[in-house]
């Protein structure tokens, strides 16, 4: 089991070794000068060779990786060219909002789209079924700032029951930071919601088509009983599959929402430091993205153990 | 039936220029921000009067919004298909190397795995930073984070064929690699490429609309349905009609092609059928 775990986790590392390698490569790869960059549009050319050798760019490229790598690994993102800030100081101060965000959503999304997809299959077949799915494949379709939007006309405009726009510290009070929060979440959520649903639809699916639900049944068990205790339990692991791999929907989500609802988060943070062309910013952000990525599918997989015994490579 | 609607937003956007609508650029400051349904009246030099409907509205520069959405069909269109197409034909040829080439697999693969790591969207958004604007780039940078997926898919079905009876028949019978790959291997990795290559298309829509909205997109001046958007934030309160439609066109595209690649996922593959 140990060994499980441990070989799961020496196969992230390749993973990590090439987003580590591409996002490095990002900076080299547009052609200018990073230094020329930095110094901006005023500066002699004294400067600029100055800048350079303080970045080490005079170095063989190889070098600069082992550096660079050095540096993240101690927290040292850099310095931000845009906002003259240190990177690291940026990430932190953007990152409760996002994971706000993301945590919120998450719960949201298992929490409603399980239940659905559970009741979907069990009722195969009737306008519920097809309710659910044909909810699910508008859901997956439908962009997230269409969604977005149209939450905000009907729900923030039209009734006004809900604010615009912005985000609340938690430590500034609870209901004002979960008033914000509602409809980001819901956008963000609905597209999990259908993802989610719809394998869950299926696996249970599959499930009930097995013998010892069939036999569970057999011994009089009734049908809530049968669901909750033999098919939720095997129907897991694909359920679980997805959540993970949705999380990458999840980030990119973050960062559309982010801006449909004026959250100072990290999805925020990412779009204008592209627009500011601020690599060091965009080159840490990515990296830290991938690495949740990673991360989580790698809880993922961690977690197949407990859900199948059977799973043990 | 998912085809059927993509065909009539093909239709639109390959006839936007005959349906009645103006010059999209065609900036009128006297017609700001109509709401839809607004009539405009102009009168002539020889005092005739010439009235225009704007069937959804003007944005803030006076500009049919009508037409930059018919206009903007065509736009999302071309990006989504172009997407398709060349993430399937580059996907194909990687992932028939990578299932066919043992020594290659591995290497590929991770870095397939590597690529998939990075949300498509922040892929997306960087790749465009690297390269100046410009459809090309748009392309291009929602190509990449599509292919390792269609890699994977032409990957497995290659790797599943090859140890089919009839292949190793073939291949005792004296069969050449490149004509077995055309014979046996490609027909089959074509149903589930159809279906992958819409999923892609509809994506490629989808991220590219995304893309603009943010602004890291296709140039303002060439109206698409994410540009719209993104103009129409600043005063959605008051006019919401600049994001509703484009909105409601692109979630229905989609929509459309999503059905359409359903469909034909049913009918390609019989075994699916019976599970739904």
């Amino acid at each position: 089991m140990l060994g499980y775990i441990a070989r799961r986790i020496l196969a992230t590392i390749p993973v990590v070794s090439v987003v580590a390698v591409f996002v490095f490569l990002l900076l080299r790869l547009t052609g200018g000068d990073p230094a020329a960059v930095i110094a901006g549009d005023s500066a002699t050319t004294q400067q600029v060779a100055e800048i350079r050798v303080k970045l080490g760019l005079e170095r063989p490229i190889g070098e600069q990786f082992v550096i660079w790598i050095g540096r993240v690994v101690r927290g040292d993102f850099g310095e931000s060219f845009f906002f003259k800030k240190q990177v690291a100081e940026l990430i932190r101060d953007r990152l409760e909002p996002t994971a706000a965000l993301a945590v919120c959503t998450l719960f949201l999304a298992v929490a409603v789209a399980v239940p659905l997809g559970v009741v979907a299959a069990a009722k195969r077949g009737t306008w519920i079924d097809r309710a659910v799915m044909g909810f699910a494949v508008l859901g997956f379709s439908v962009p997230v700032f269409v969604i977005g939007y149209l939450l905000i006309y009907l729900f923030a405009i039209q009734f006004a029951w809900l604010p615009v726009q912005g985000y609340q510290r938690l430590a500034d009070g609870f209901w004002g930071f979960l008033q914000r929060l509602i409809l980001p979440s819901v956008t963000l959520a609905v597209i999990y919601v259908a993802l989610i649903a719809r394998i869950t639809r299926t696996s249970v699916l599959e499930v009930l088509e097995t013998d010892h639900v069939r036999t569970a049944r057999a011994k009089g068990l009734g049908e809530g009983a049968v669901l909750l205790r033999h098919v939720l339990r095997n129907a897991a692991v694909p359920i679980v599959t997805v959540i993970g791999l949705g999380v990458a929907l999840l980030i990119g989500g973050v960062v559309v929402t982010e801006s449909v609802y004026g959250i100072p988060g990290l999805g925020r943070l990412t779009v204008d430091a592209v627009l500011a062309r601020d690599y060091p910013t965009v080159q840490a952000v990515i990296l830290l993205f991938s690495l949740v990525y990673v991360l989580i599918n790698l809880l993922v997989d961690l977690t197949y153990t407990f859900l199948d015994p059977r799973i043990r490579y | 039936m998912g085809g059927a609607i993509l065909a009539i937003i093909l239709l639109i956007g390959l006839t936007a220029p005959w349906l009645g609508t103006r010059d999209p650029s065609q900036i009128d400051p006297i017609s700001r921000n109509k709401r839809p349904g607004a009539v405009r009246v102009l009168t002539g030099a020889d005092g005739r009067q010439v009235s225009t409907t704007y069937w959804m509205g003007t944005d803030s520069l006076g500009r049919d919004i009508y037409s930059r959405v018919l206009y903007g069909a065509r736009v999302s269109l071309l990006v989504g298909v172009s997407v398709a197409l060349i993430s399937v034909a580059v996907g194909l040829a990687i992932g028939l190397l990578a299932g066919y080439l043992r020594w290659l697999d591995g290497f590929v693969m991770r870095i397939m795995d590597g690529l998939m790591a990075v949300p498509a969207i922040l892929l997306a958004i960087a790749l465009v930073s690297l390269s100046t604007a410009g459809l090309r780039a748009v392309i291009l940078a929602i190509v990449i984070p599509e292919v390792p997926r269609v890699v994977r898919l032409v990957r497995s079905v290659v790797l599943s064929i090859r140890e089919e009876p009839y292949v190793e028949a073939a291949i005792a019978l004296g069969a050449r690699t490149v004509p077995l790959i055309m014979r046996h291997v490609l027909p089959n990795a074509l149903a589930p490429l159809v279906v992958q290559a819409t999923y892609v298309c509809a994506s490629a829509i989808v991220i590219e609309a995304l893309l603009s909205f943010l602004g890291v997109g296709i140039p303002p001046e060439t109206p698409t349905w994410g540009n719209i958007m993104a103009e129409g934030r600043a005063l959605f309160r008051v006019f919401p009609h600049n994001i509703l439609f484009p909105g409601i066109f692109l979630a229905a595209t989609v929509l459309a092609v999503n059905i359409m690649g359903d469909g034909l996922r049913d009918s390609l593959d019989p075994r699916l059928r019976k599970r739904l």
